[in-house]
């Protein structure tokens, strides 16, 4: 393991069990509802992630929003960078930028085709692809030099991650995919989100990952966000049982009593995907993501680490 | 070849204004090809220009100079009266046209891509004339023109069920293509080498290759 500049790289490194968060910038100049969440999250997690332009919608800064969260919260973040909106010299810029701010992390994520976003007629950049872009980073990080060898003033501070998506079919091209990303020097792994604890336990199977990996989960905060996703992501399968659970939970009732057993039915559901996923394979930790939902993050890590310490 | 599509005749017609002695220049290679600038479409165009078209030729390869001087050459007195050329052609061919002339140049097709033809009618885009190919390290397929985000190191996160996110899940996704098709030629251990950035100062300016 290299040295860790981050705290969130120090927990992995001590082979400490792991949460890690989402937040996501709209497209808005008001920073309060970014804080908000993070300040939910603080508690409960490591780190947060923040999201970079996600499905190809402009929106406010990952850049500024990770900046603006670690100082306002102390919150550590993980900025995510696509590689979709900038070529080489943006990107090169803004891993100075984050370096000199004290972000510490780093994902790097090819980004959604700028078709399917909210300005369709963009020119996608793909410069770098995110291969490229960890060997980038190792190169500014490792030899203080940026891509075309120019030499760097100043030591750049940064970790890399790298996304991999359990769901992926054919798997055996995305294991290829992702080992040429570790192969490049990427130092912890994200995944897609999973619903179903067999695609996790696969995808770490056929991997054999030697850097951490974080599994990606997703609690839905109602029958429709499930329904959502499996209608219209594709390649991401929920079992029924889940959804059921969630429509169950929504019969008639009080919204607060409904709300209350759409948290049961994720902290059951998520508890036990948790629990199989440490009982029985090396997964470093979970990246829980949440979209609007942070209240339901401190319910299930807390309650995860709470068992391991002996106190459930 | 140069695969190219008509544009629509009304603005076609728009383009070329009140413009009254139009000479159409077609493609006798590409474009004829195509069915986008043949004998047959100059026809069309010149019937519906009526009066307006004072002349018309199907230029084998409009794109090469020596051949364009020399098909346009029976023509020269009309077109030098002309007061706009229809060029029916690619962007290349309208240029070579444009250059020569010295007229204005009205392109009546959209040039598209360089493409492999299946049947007339099915054309499909297989190279960003790039000046870097790399099809041997990926088994005969090219990622720069047909993976939507000509990725080198494929394939992305958008993948699902062998296909590729942009245009929704409707196309093959190349990366998952070359992946078999390495497998097929026992060639696994190319897909897992990782390609390094490419130099995009060769596409920084217009190319020109003089070889002599």
């Amino acid at each position: 393991m290299k040295k860790a500049y981050s705290g969130f790289m120090r927990a992995l490194s001590e082979g400490k069990f792991v949460f890690t968060g989402e937040v996501e910038p709209k497209k808005t100049t008001k920073l309060d509802g970014i804080i908000r969440a993070a300040s939910v999250l603080k508690s409960h997690v490591v780190a947060c992630n923040v999201t970079d332009n996600p499905r190809a919608r402009a929106y406010l800064s990952s850049l500024v929003a990770s900046y603006v969260i670690q100082r306002e919260t102390g919150l550590e973040t993980i900025c995510h960078m696509t590689v979709r909106d900038r070529n080489r010299l943006a990107l090169t810029s803004d891993l100075l930028g984050a370096s000199a701010l004290g972000i510490r992390n780093v994902l790097v994520i090819s980004g959604d085709h700028t078709m399917g976003g909210d300005n369709p007629g963009a020119m996608p950049v793909y410069d770098l692809d995110s291969t490229q872009f960890v060997q980038m980073v190792r190169g500014m990080v490792d030899n203080g030099i940026d891509l075309n060898g120019n030499p760097i003033d100043g030591e750049v501070r940064l970790h890399v991650g790298v996304v991999g998506n359990p769901n992926a079919d054919p798997l055996e091209v995305e294991v290829c995919k992702v080992e040429r990303k570790i192969k490049a020097g990427a130092e912890f792994i994200q995944t897609q989100i999973v619903f179903d604890v067999e695609k996790a336990k696969r995808f770490l199977k056929d991997l054999n990952p030697s850097i951490p990996v974080l599994i990606g989960i997703f609690p839905c905060k109602s029958y429709r966000v499930a329904e959502f996703i499996v209608n219209k992501i594709p390649g991401i399968s929920v079992p029924k049982e889940y959804i059921d659970g969630l429509k169950s939970a929504e019969s008639p009732g009080s919204p607060s009593e409904s709300k209350n057993k759409i948290d049961a039915v994720n902290m059951d559901y998520f508890s036990n995907f948790i629990k199989e996923l440490k009982k029985t394979t090396k997964a470093a930790g979970i990246h829980i993501m949440t979209m609007g939902y942070e209240s339901i993050v401190g319910k299930i890590a807390d309650g995860v680490l709470d068992e391991a310490r002996g106190l459930n | 070849m140069i695969i190219t599509k008509s544009k629509p005749k009304e603005l076609v017609l728009r383009s070329l204004g009140g413009r009254k002695r139009v000479f159409i220049v077609g493609c006798g290679t590409c474009a004829t090809l195509c069915q986008t600038g043949g004998e047959e479409q100059v026809e069309e165009m010149a019937s519906i220009l009526r009066e307006r078209s004072v002349g018309k030729v199907v230029v084998e390869t409009p794109c090469d100079i020596r051949v364009l001087k020399r098909d346009l050459s029976p023509h020269l007195g009309i077109v030098e009266d002309a007061d706009a050329i229809l060029a029916l052609c690619c962007g290349a061919g309208a240029q070579a046209i444009s250059e020569f002339t010295g007229k204005m140049v009205v392109p009546g097709l959209d040039t598209l891509f360089v493409g492999e033809t299946e049947r007339i009618g099915r054309f499909y885009e297989r190279c960003r004339a790039c000046g870097d190919c790399i099809i041997d390290e990926t088994g005969g397929v090219c990622p720069i023109v047909r993976c939507a985000k000509g990725l080198l190191n494929g394939p992305c996160g958008g993948m699902a069920n062998g296909k590729c996110e942009a245009g929704g899940h409707t196309r093959d996704c190349v990366w998952v293509l070359i992946y078999r098709r390495l497998k097929e030629q026992g060639m696994l251990e190319r897909f897992k080498e990782i390609r390094t950035v490419r130099d995009r100062s060769k596409r920084a300016e217009s190319q020109e290759l003089k070889t002599r």
